[in-house]
């Protein structure tokens, strides 16, 4: 490399790390703050500038003012429940549908998978507008089981998954099995569905984000005080509190926490079903 | 009666029950949830947009009045420009989503950090992010007092969220901050897919960061670059939740969406809400076939696809017969 060659190639690398270091502070830059100010009294909130530092990180009083006044027990008890039983039925109907989809050919497949595919394009929300006739006919309004109906019944990403983890997977394996005389349903349950672990973690952590995160539906159909999810409960702020931010910010640090958890643990899995999920548009 | 028991066992077993056992027992559910949520209500909204509609009451056949009305009632037509900053926030975001992620390509210390670091805003939720940047556009919060900080004069610094000059690039912004993340790691993810030996055999010989970036980086990408330039344009029309949350669409920064559900949940104007819907429905099928034509005839993806499918289906094929000479030698 000539000396000329070095120099740029150095230039390069510090240009590289200062915009790379830029987008990092910009993009955590209004979280950070929120974690100052979570940590403050109304005293020192009222006095100080946003960005300075609280006088103790050990006062938690914020967030316990938070986490009773939005109810947020009650928040997390309700998206718990809805996330278990959701997600559970999603990954069993989701990779039982991408099975059949992928392994069988029947009269009216292609059209199933277009339909399938077609419910995708739907925008969503505009869709609520007569979702929320049905639901109001069926008695589901107000009701928890009701809302994860609305959620199982929207539900297209997990089957993407699944359907691409199938058409990478050999069918050899199912071949083999269904000459050792295995019925069908065995070869699902007992072959296949343990290899799907990789794609069943995909899904979990990202229709379990998105559940986590859903405010739409559940603000539409879920009026009882008693059924505030989490992101619902963390809505009341809106009101009384208006400009009292650090406990605002207190509970705002409450709902991102679990989600940091898991980003942590799952990054992988996050990255690539996010490139999964992508492909199809 | 042992005798007959056995038959039905033989019969549930036969490979052809079997498989419509199977075939109608996986497919029931998803089906039933389709139908009733997405085909019947779909159904329903096309139904709708050609009546005058409350929640309850009467309907009454208007024809084509409400799609009439989507073109020529002034809110409609101001959140269609609104549309119009979301779509330049899409193609900025694209633009540096393109950026870090070429920076990232070329070896970089720390890159999970760099690249957790500017993803993580993708995962919080809608109503956190609204809180978020509530208090950080709020006058003499947490933008104010940083540009305080640079020497700005607080009496020059516009008020972000109530100005009607600047409101919607601030909303913009913020979902800037939250999906660019993600375009980068989209990005990063079809970059990576390139052999690294590419690289290093370009810069042996001689080619610059540039070059390597024209032509080994871009050819890699354009697809999805264009596939995301195309579902930018419904994207922005369909953007929701940073008004919804941070503004609920005041100030002039109702969005198509925003205003679709004010008119349908507040107002009561179902019909009118529906007709939005299927015009914006209307959008995305064009878009969507934009997007395949496209592809078809620029790119030519479909075939390299096909032979990808191609190549591992001979592997297959390949891999099973062996499997199966293997079985077979041992038998013998």
């Amino acid at each position: 490399m000539t000396q000329k060659e070095k120099i740029s190639s150095i230039l390069f690398s510090i240009f590289k790390y200062a915009v790379l270091i830029a987008a990092v502070v910009i993009a955590l830059t209004p979280v950070c703050v929120c974690v100052l100010s979570a940590f403050k009294t109304n005293d020192e909130y009222a006095a100080t500038s946003v960005l300075q530092l609280p006088q103790s990180f050990l006062y938690f009083e914020n967030f316990k003012i938070a986490f009773t006044q939005a109810n947020m027990a009650r928040g997390f008890l309700n998206t718990g429940i809805v996330l278990v039983v959701v997600l559970t039925i999603s990954v069993f109907t989701g990779s039982m549908l991408a099975y059949v989809l992928n392994r069988f050919t029947f009269p009216g497949k292609g059209l199933i998978h277009n339909l399938f595919m077609f419910a995708s394009l739907l925008p969503g929300i505009a869709m609520q507008v007569t979702i929320y006739q049905i639901m109001y006919s069926l008695g589901f309004v107000n009701k928890l089981y009701g809302y994860m109906v609305v959620l199982m019944g929207t539900d297209i990403i997990s089957i993407y998954i699944f359907l691409q983890f199938f058409e990478n997977l050999s069918t050899s394996l199912d071949e083999s099995a269904i000459m050792d005389g295995c019925t069908y349903f065995g070869v699902f349950f007992r072959i296949l569905f343990p290899l799907l672990k990789p794609a069943i973690v995909t899904t979990l952590v990202l229709k379990g984000i998105s559940i986590y995160n859903e405010y739409y539906c559940a603000n539409l159909y879920l009026h009882d005080k008693n059924l505030k999810t989490i992101s619902t409960a963390l809505y009341t702020f809106t009101g009384p509190y208006g400009s009292q931010y650090n406990y605002i910010c207190a509970g705002v640090l409450i709902t991102i926490v679990p989600i940091l958890i898991l980003f942590l643990i799952f990054q992988k899995q996050i990255y690539s079903g996010m490139a999964a999920g992508s492909v199809k548009g | 009666m042992e005798q007959e028991k056995r038959t039905f066992s033989q019969w549930f077993l036969s490979r052809k029950v079997q498989r419509v056992l199977v075939i109608t027992t996986f497919m029931f559910v998803p089906l039933l949830l389709l139908v009733v949520f997405t085909y019947f209500p779909f159904g329903k909204m096309v139904q709708f947009s050609f009546y005058d509609k409350k929640y309850i009451g009467e309907m009454r056949w208007v024809g084509l009045k409400n799609y009439i009305d989507v073109f020529q009632r002034e809110e409609i037509f101001q959140a269609l420009f609104v549309s119009v900053y979301y779509m330049g926030g899409a193609i900025v975001q694209m633009a540096l989503a393109l950026f870090f992620a070429t920076m990232m390509v070329f070896k970089v210390k720390g890159e999970a950090f760099f690249k957790a670091g500017i993803f993580f805003p993708y995962l919080i939720g809608g109503i956190a992010v609204g809180f978020i940047f509530k208090f950080f556009y709020a006058r003499g919060m947490v933008f104010d007092t940083i540009l305080q900080m640079f020497g700005m004069d607080i009496e020059n610094i516009p008020l972000w969220l109530q100005d009607k000059s600047i409101n919607n690039i601030s909303l913009v912004a913020t979902s800037v901050w939250r999906y660019m993340g993600q375009n980068m790691v989209l990005f990063l993810g079809a970059m990576m897919s390139v052999d690294p030996d590419l690289y290093e055999a370009a810069s042996l010989d001689g080619a610059n960061k540039w070059h390597q970036f024209r032509y080994i980086i871009m050819p890699s990408i354009k697809s999805i670059i264009v596939l995301n330039l195309i579902l930018s344009i419904s994207g922005s029309l369909s953007a929701f939740e940073p008004p919804y949350v941070i503004t609920n669409g005041t100030m002039g920064t109702g969005t198509y969406f925003v205003i679709m559900n004010r008119l349908a949940h507040e107002n009561q104007k179902v019909g009118l809400a529906c007709a939005m819907a299927i015009v914006l429905l209307a959008i995305i099928i064009l878009c969507t076939v934009a997007q395949k034509l496209f592809f078809k005839y620029v790119f030519d993806d479909g075939t390299a696809d096909e032979s990808k499918a191609a190549v591992r289906r001979r592997k297959q094929e390949e891999k099973r017969k062996k499997a199966e000479a293997k079985r077979g030698g041992a038998a013998v």
